[in-house]
């Protein structure tokens, strides 16, 4: 099936000439994108500028009106339902488990597009569920039902049900939304974690811009359903960027835990003189200590 | 496992590490594997105990009272033959179409609720039963009985009211919220359809198709046996196999998606059973009032799972049709009240009471 060279070290996650539309509506609009294997990818842009619509096309959820989206040099749409599932996985924006529903049942529901109707427990189903638990820090809460688990908990018995599906590219859709910040950081740790460990591409959409990062190896700045900026965080996220993606007047510090860039914003209400202080603003700032790989 | 007897208990035991609320079993040759959950075996075989036994107990009242054992004998073949015959003749025929319109109903309800993930939509909620209550209303009103039988036209009725209702809910496919909301509507219409069609028909006809709109078993004979029969041994493990699909689907549609199910044809094929379902049953006995809705979440707080399991919801459908034919033949004596009548009665208050004990436990509705 993999028509990838040899060289590349995991697959092959690419869209061409993408446009993107609900109705009449086109919210993407020719774009073009290379997901970087192995890495994490995570793309930013404000409200409405059509990430999360790029990552469900990335996904197959949306089917373009224009271009394709390729995995390993296949047109998604041509690869049949269940082997895309084995492939590449999506968790969507807060998803909703069925009231009673335990972890271990969830996280078993990964499983199925590995199952048949006579098969639907089998020694790798049960050792991808119990491996996914583990992974995540599930397996003390696995009896227990997802709705009466904390915001946090629930994510991460989600992100286990995705991490058993076993695939080689997993999609997030703001895996930190509605989560307290010492969640997000445990989110996001945990998916830097199967990211590093067990080498998956992670695509992800996330909200906030140190986030992004601090946690993505690769980051595209979406603005109205274009790719305003892509590369690493230190070559994307400088204030010059961020007021053009975003609209807002920013400074770009260094984040003193991470090394990365971190967005500090400039609000109408605190101006200060220094803004244009040196190794902060400027488009060309020294390279922020490399974090990448 | 003293768990699965005592439902008090069984929320702290089973959050425990040693209750295991899942068996997993394992073939090598042939590579068959699967989850066996403890409870839904206990709860499953205690309903078909239970439904034999109301099937016996039901043959055995009537105007010739026979005992539950000499029904059972006869049954298999032994026994008096003068008992052989009413028993096989006269009170076979409408206990199988209890059991198995019980079945149809329970099943059919558990495949709508868990494929709109939504307890309201069962096929009495959603139209699909009015649409063949009017159907056979106006055949019996507009004198179209000479032509096509009652069970052709509740069928008819049945099939093309869901399939209205599937595409007026269509936009970019479909969800289960809407096909509620759509379904609410249409139901409505056909309810409006049917009171018309009663007005606008001359008393023995109005008669006639109230009888029928009530849902009844009384006189049922071996001709409503064979059509049922044929349905269900094709539509049950249909049914069945959608189970797995569906079990995705509960997830939302994004989900399932990506856990490879192609949500739009299951969806078309868990409506098409259900509606199939639901109409060779009420083609049968009528639309039976509230088995549809209320056995499936009955089975489910009783199996403690999070969906509606059908074969559960089926057996309890068949319990609760069995059971509430011997109360009403035998409430009122002298009196053989219909079916649907005593489901309408009991099936409400056993639903209310299970959603304020299930909120009081703490595990929701």
């Amino acid at each position: 099936m993999s028509s990838n060279p040899a060289h590349h070290e995991g697959p092959d996650l690419r869209a061409e000439g993408l446009r993107l539309a609900y109705d009449d509506r086109v919210v993407v609009d020719g774009i073009d994108v290379a997901i970087p294997p192995g890495r994490i990818t995570a793309i930013v842009g404000a409200n409405a500028c059509g990430k999360s619509t790029l990552l469900r096309a990335l996904a197959r959820l949306l089917s373009p009106r224009a271009g394709a989206v390729h995995l390993d040099g296949v047109a998604l749409r041509s690869i049949p339902t269940r082997e895309l599932a084995q492939r590449l996985g999506i968790l969507p924006q807060s998803p909703v488990a069925p009231e009673g529903l335990t972890v271990v049942d969830l996280v078993g529901r990964g499983r199925s597009p590995h199952q048949t109707w006579w098969r639907q427990w089998s020694k790798s189903d049960e050792q991808a569920v119990h491996d996914a638990l583990r992974a995540t820090g599930m397996t003390d809460l696995a009896e227990r039902p997802v709705d009466e688990l904390s915001g946090g908990q629930r994510q991460r018995a989600w992100i286990a049900m995705a991490v058993a599906q076993g695939t080689p590219v997993l999609l997030l859709d703001e895996p930190t939304t509605y989560l307290d910040l010492a969640h997000q950081i445990d989110v996001l740790d945990l998916v830097k974690d199967l990211n590093r460990h067990e080498k998956r591409t992670v695509v992800m959409v996330l909200h906030d811009l140190n986030q992004a990062c601090r946690y993505a190896d690769h980051v595209i700045a979406m603005k109205a359903g274009a790719i305003a900026a892509e590369g690493a965080p230190a070559e994307v996220v400088t204030a010059r960027t961020v007021e053009d993606v975003f609209g807002l007047r920013c400074q770009v510090a260094t984040d003193p835990v991470s090394g990365t860039p971190m967005v500090i914003p400039v609000s109408r209400h605190h101006e200060t003189p220094d803004a244009a202080a040196p190794a902060a603003g400027t488009p060309d700032r020294p390279a922020a200590p490399a974090q990448l790989g | 496992m003293t768990g699965l007897l005592s439902p008090r208990t069984a929320r702290t035991v089973r959050s425990g590490p040693r209750l295991r609320a899942r068996i997993a079993f394992r073939l090598t040759r042939p590579p068959v594997s699967g989850v066996l959950r403890p409870r839904l075996v206990v709860v499953g075989a205690g309903l078909a105990l239970a439904g034999f036994l109301v099937f016996c107990l039901g043959m055995s009242v009537g105007e010739v009272p026979i005992g539950v054992t000499e029904v059972m004998r006869s049954l298999v073949g032994a026994g008096d033959p003068a008992t052989a015959l009413i028993v096989h003749e006269l009170r076979l025929p409408r206990a199988l179409t209890g059991l198995l319109v019980g079945i149809a109903f329970g099943m059919s309800g558990a495949l709508f609720q868990t494929m709109t993930l939504n307890p309201l939509a069962s096929p009495d909620m959603i139209g699909i039963t009015q649409g063949a209550g009017a159907a056979v209303v106006a055949g019996v009103v507009l004198g179209w009985d000479a032509g096509p039988s009652t069970q052709s036209l509740g069928l008819l009725g049945a099939l093309a009211t869901a399939l209205l209702v599937y595409a007026l809910a269509w936009k970019r496919g479909t969800t289960g919220y809407r096909i509620v909301l759509v379904g609410i509507g249409v139901s409505w219409v056909c309810t409006s359809l049917t009171d018309y069609l009663m007005a606008y028909g001359g008393q023995f006809e109005a008669q006639a198709s109230l009888g029928w709109l009530v849902g009844n078993l009384n006189g049922r004979g071996w001709g409503a046996v064979g059509p049922l029969a044929t349905a269900l041994a094709v539509l049950v493990p249909v049914a069945l196999l959608l189970g797995r699909r569906l079990r995705t689907l509960q997830l939302g549609d994004d989900v399932a998606k990506g856990l490879g199910t192609p949500v739009q044809p299951v969806r078309l094929a868990t409506l098409l059973t259900g509606v199939g379902l639901i109409a060779f049953g009420t083609a049968a006995a009528g639309p039976v009032a509230f088995v549809a809705l209320a056995a499936p979440q009955v089975a489910q707080r009783l199996a403690r799972t999070a969906w509606p399991p059908p074969l559960t919801a089926g057996l309890t459908g068949a319990v609760t049709v069995l059971t509430a034919d011997l109360l009403a033949r035998e409430a009122v004596p002298g009196t053989e009240l219909p079916v649907g009548l005593v489901t309408g009665v009991l099936g409400a208050p056993v639903l209310l009471w299970l959603l304020v004990r299930a909120n009081r436990v703490g595990s929701g509705g």
